[in-house]
């Protein structure tokens, strides 16, 4: 049992929580590296050692996934306004999953954390310090497991996933090139470099994703052991 | 970043606004000003807090739904303003128009810490702010503004009431307290802002002469925009060259 702290001023209403019993774990990394699969699996892992496990990710907030979705359809949507989109839906995900799941002993598993949000808004312009306070109203987490890759190994897996580049995850709307591969690896190197500044600031655990699915699989056990025995 | 942690990007237009608990007068007030500024000539736009077509839909799904907590609260409404500044406000300053706000980021530092925001948080939040050119704020006694405003609308809505903060279960009382901590917050922004404190309990005629003296220390010299004016120039710089032209193909 221990208190949640936060990385900023919290209001009172997060302040007066209380003791929780469960663990925050969160899955980072760029797109396409392989987070969801992941946490899929750990979740069944988890779950069949009898750990009862939240998964939890970025606009799937019942507040403002649908707004930042049907937004994201114009081509009105300033940059700040994006920004401060996400982190409501980034509130109501910590006020309404997150927080209750580890006042209740839940072992929340999250992909990605304010940490893509901080670096897809700094990439886009954002002051690095004003957005670092605007999600100040986050718990820090029990861990931050990121999965670390190069820009030339993202562009396989994003090309092996049969998908390819899309126009978010390629920055098109910052237009880093002439066309959308090389505004992917513009864009997806930009956030790499913020991903790289947050490591030490953060405390991140790096996990080589460069590698096959299962030898990533069994560092994230390993490591998700390793929080769990300092319960 | 200034002082107070609002924006110091200058502009060429002038931005006023009003601001203070409902029932203060505020809104009648700009809309005044408005007309008067029309009547005037100068270009004016008007922006009203929470009215972001973005972000209408998400607003009042939380709000019917009850789903919003402080935190949610005031992002969503910073999100609001966000769009307000980027595709409304800033723009128009850039062109050097007047704009007028009914309401502004300070109706944020007042309600969002009376929910229990941090004021230091909150005041980060609004950043991207632009700094008003004057921000009025009408005082109003809490029980003459509490007249005013349930003689006009018995039925208070649930976060204009506070009650999500459950200061108390009767709406009314609810409210009381809530816009009694929301005054609170004013009043200790009126020196930290450097608000323009106006007298509500005055008559309309009295308040509305008293802000157009104020408003007509600070507006633009021309009523037409830098813009309009500089192509007006570059117009009448062309006739002249073409009537030099003239004179001198006649001349030769």
């Amino acid at each position: 049992m221990k208190k949640l702290s936060f990385y900023g001023d919290a209001p009172t209403n997060l302040q007066n929580v209380g003791e929780i019993r469960g663990k925050l774990i969160v899955v980072e990394g760029p797109d396409k590296v392989g987070r969801s699969t992941h946490i899929a699996e750990l979740k069944r892992w988890l779950e069949n050692r009898g750990s009862a496990v939240i998964e939890t990710g970025f606009t799937r907030s019942a507040l403002a996934g649908k707004g930042i979705k049907q937004a994201k359809q114009g081509h009105t949507l300033g940059s700040v306004t994006l920004f401060l989109y996400y982190a409501t839906d980034f509130a109501d995900i910590v006020e309404g999953q997150i927080i209750p799941g580890l006042r209740s002993g839940y072992i929340i598993l999250a992909d990605r954390y304010i940490y893509s949000a901080i670096a897809r808004a700094v990439v886009r312009g954002a002051d690095p310090q004003w957005i670092r306070e605007v999600y100040g109203f986050a718990p820090v987490p029990d861990a931050v497991l990121y999965l670390n890759i190069g820009v030339n190994g993202l562009i396989e897996r994003t090309i092996n996933s049969g998908t390819g580049f899309n126009y978010w995850e390629s920055g098109m709307d910052l237009r880093l090139g002439n066309d959308m591969f090389d505004s992917f690896k513009e864009y997806q190197s930009r956030v790499l470099n913020q991903f790289e500044g947050m490591t030490n600031e953060y405390g991140f655990q790096v996990i080589d994703a460069d590698r096959p699915a299962d030898e990533v699989a069994d560092d994230l056990r390993t490591a998700i052991d390793g929080v769990l025995s300092l319960a | 970043m200034s002082l107070n942690g609002l924006s110091d990007q200058k502009y060429p237009g002038r931005l006023f606004c009003v601001e203070g608990i409902d029932g203060s007068g505020k809104s009648t007030q700009l809309a005044l000003l408005h007309e008067w500024l029309k009547s005037e000539g100068y270009a004016v736009k008007f922006s009203e807090w929470n009215s972001s077509p973005l972000v209408r839909n998400t607003t009042s799904r939380g709000k019917k739904k009850q789903l919003l907590t402080p935190t949610t609260f005031s992002l969503i409404h910073a999100t609001d303003f966000a769009d307000r500044i980027e595709h409304e406000i800033i723009p128009f300053l850039k062109a050097g128009a007047i704009v007028l706000c009914d309401r502004y980021a300070f109706t944020a530092f007042a309600r969002d810490v009376a929910r229990g925001v941090s004021r230091r948080w909150v005041r980060q939040l609004y950043r991207f702010a632009a700094t008003p050119t004057v921000a009025f704020y009408f005082r109003v006694p809490l029980d003459v503004a509490l007249d005013r405003i349930v003689m006009g609308r018995p039925d208070l809505k649930y976060y204009e009431a506070g009650l999500d903060i459950r200061l108390s279960n009767d709406p009314l009382e609810s409210f009381k307290l809530f816009q009694a901590r929301i005054v609170d917050e004013y009043e200790l922004m009126v020196d930290e802002f450097n608000l323009t404190v106006m007298d509500a309990t005055k008559t309309i005629e009295d308040q509305q002469r008293q802000m157009r003296s104020i408003v007509k220390k600070y507006l633009p010299r021309h009523r037409r925009l830098a813009g309009a004016k500089q192509d007006r120039e570059l117009k009448s710089e062309a006739k002249e060259q073409k009537s030099d032209a003239k004179a001198e193909q006649k001349s030769a």
